[in-house]
């Protein structure tokens, strides 16, 4: 780890160079089985208990395609504008490593299932940026490698790696963007934003848990720099390893600093692959390309084509839900939240909640004042998702009925929320309960007027001469000797009643 | 016309894992030359409008549903692995980068 690399300045580069982008994703399906055996796909089983005789290469035996993953495959297509292949095969990548036991990947290589697709990425400032989609296409994933016996955890210096084959066999789709160009100063950020829209997009269609943490969504950023005003591309690097949306920002950042630093010196970028790590924030050699790269690709013999008819596709797109950029611009229009608000709101991750609330009958500033406000600040303390914290849309909604018929005010609103989590029943019923509601009953509150005002005879003689702000002095100790169960505002009006005094 | 020289079958060799003398890549060298040339005259046969054939029959869309079936237990899946460890698979160290 102990390279020591030049960097030119961000800004510096791009004065000088035009960076070329360029992405492949790859997206773990969740479907119950793996792609080609009936082996359960899932995360964080028992090692190599997720296994059959497919998935570790035994011999004799033969792969079976899931329909499910083609289907979801096409889905993947579809949301990305794809053309769907009428006819396509897998293929075998040939190739050595201890993570596939087939000593290939069954792939596929000529015929993705989806080709000739864009998506359309909106950057935070609402400029819209086009990225061309190359390719999505099916193959199955490898199994996991721990190193062991070396000081760091690492390949390097590692005496010996464990396999664990459960994940060898699920699902794939990886996604090859087209070379991206004219992105200049704004690459770091859309590569984030594109990562960003894949994997909303595929969590959005249900097709994959879309968890990067766990490896569900992962991305090898390729960076190329030209000088500016040319066309032909220079040499690119291949970032490997980017798998937070963090990462991938900052991966590409990296890599157009180091690029302008090595074809400033007068050298040659090497054509690499590169590993991104997260600790010291930049990227290390991989291995060059080398002849080793010949994967020696053939038709996969044990494997019939996929053949797509017209009908299939279109009832796979009838299932499709609506597209999650244009589902954000319709709520946003339709609940009349500001861009910032709007945005606040999708950050904190609240904005199904909100959906939910408003369904529920709650208007569309109180479901963000709730969520946005009381509940995210719960959520802050107690480290979960606001979501997570067990608020449904429901109480929020009888909350907000509760203080609107003056029953309870935002103070007791929450107290009430603090025994609804408790899990002592409704809103309703946590009221009754607790004894919360506000002391409605006039003659009751006069008595804790009267004394108020007996306590604090210089602040009542400044009421009666006109000051009517002082009165806030009395208000508070009325609040107080109610315990916060009055409404302020009924308390105030009848200070003045008993002053005497237009307010 | 030799297609196969020596320098390819060592290339293919060495992506096959397999390792070769001088003398036997020599001898294979002409052997898989006489192979290729003997498969060319598919070529002489095979016209554009002929599609290639990966699969011998003509079948399409051979699919599973997606339902748990049948697994390994780990000691089943181990129990032809040279060496193990904490129910993995043990393997030598990997010079190469991941």
């Amino acid at each position: 780890m102990a390279e020591t690399q030049e960097l030119v300045a961000f800004d510096e580069a791009m004065a000088k160079y035009d960076p070329v982008l360029g992405f492949e994703v790859h997206v773990e399906l969740n479907t119950k089985t793996k792609m080609f055996s009936a082996a359960p796909n899932a995360f964080g089983d028992v090692p190599n208990t997720n296994v059959s005789p497919v998935d570790l290469g035994l011999p004799g035996t033969l792969p079976v395609v899931n329909k499910s993953a083609v289907e979801y495959s096409i889905m993947i297509g579809l949301a990305l504008n794809c053309k769907i292949a009428e006819s396509c095969f897998f293929a075998r990548k040939n190739y050595f490593y201890p993570d596939t036991p087939k000593n290939f990947q069954t792939s596929q290589y000529e015929d993705p299932i989806c080709y000739d697709g864009y998506l359309d990425i909106e950057l935070e400032d609402g400029e819209v940026f086009r990225v061309e989609i190359e390719r999505a296409h099916m193959e199955e994933d490898a199994g996991k490698l721990t190193h062991l016996g070396g000081a760091t955890g690492r390949i390097q210096g590692a005496e010996y790696s464990l396999v664990d084959y459960n994940r060898a066999g699920v699902p794939l789709v990886e996604i090859v963007t087209k070379p991206i160009v004219g992105a200049g100063s704004r690459a770091p950020e859309l590569a984030r934003a594109y990562v960003a829209a894949v994997r909303e997009i595929v969590k959005n269609l249900g097709v994959s848990d879309a968890r990067m943490e766990r490896g569900n969504v992962r991305c090898d950023a390729n960076v190329s720099l030209m000088p500016k005003g040319a066309t032909q591309f220079g040499i690119r690097s291949e970032t490997k390893n980017v798998n937070s949306l963090r990462a991938v920002e900052r991966a590409v950042r990296f890599e157009i600093e180091r690029h302008a630093a090595v074809l400033e010196s007068g050298q040659k970028v090497v054509q690499e692959t590169r590993h991104w790590h997260e600790d010291t924030r930049s990227t290390t050699s991989g291995r060059p390309k080398s002849d080793a790269d010949d994967y020696r690709y053939f038709p996969e013999p044990d494997l019939v084509p996929v053949v797509t008819t017209e009908a299939w596709v279109e009832e796979l797109r009838s299932r499709l839900p609506e597209p999650p950029a244009e589902r954000r611009k319709r709520l946003k229009a339709d609940w009349g939240y500001s861009d910032a608000e709007f945005r606040d709101v999708v950050n904190a991750g609240v904005m199904d909640s909100i959906e939910e609330t408003i369904a529920a009958g709650a208007s569309a500033a109180v479901a963000r004042k709730w969520w946005m406000g009381e509940i995210s600040r719960r959520a802050k303390e107690a480290e979960v998702e606001p979501s997570e914290l067990g608020v449904s849309p429901q109480t929020v909604v009888e909350l907000d009925r509760l203080v609107q018929a003056g029953k309870i005010n935002d103070k007791l609103a929450r107290q009430v929320l603090d025994g609804v989590l408790a899990g002592e029943g409704s809103p309703e019923e946590v009221v009754d309960k607790r004894g919360l509601a506000v002391v409605s009953d006039d003659s009751a509150l006069l008595d804790a007027i009267d004394a108020a005002l007996a306590a604090q005879p210089d602040v009542a003689e400044k009421i009666r001469g006109g000051k009517v702000q002082a009165a806030g002095a009395i208000v508070g100790g009325v609040m107080k000797a109610t315990r916060g169960q009055a409404d302020a505002g009924r308390v105030r009006e009848l200070i003045f009643e008993r002053l005497g005094v237009q307010a | 016309m030799s297609e196969i020289n020596r320098a390819a079958v060592a290339h293919l060799a060495r992506l096959a894992h397999i390792e070769m003398t001088a003398e036997e890549l020599d001898k294979m060298a002409g052997e898989l030359d006489v192979i290729v040339d003997s498969i060319k005259s598919v070529q002489e046969v095979a016209r554009p409008d002929v599609p290639a054939t990966s699969h011998p029959i003509p079948l399409t869309n051979v699919f599973r549903e997606d339902v748990v079936g049948e697994t390994l237990s780990q000691e089943l899946a181990l129990a032809n692995a040279p060496d193990a460890a904490d129910g993995r698979f043990k393997v030598p160290a990997i010079l190469d980068e991941e």
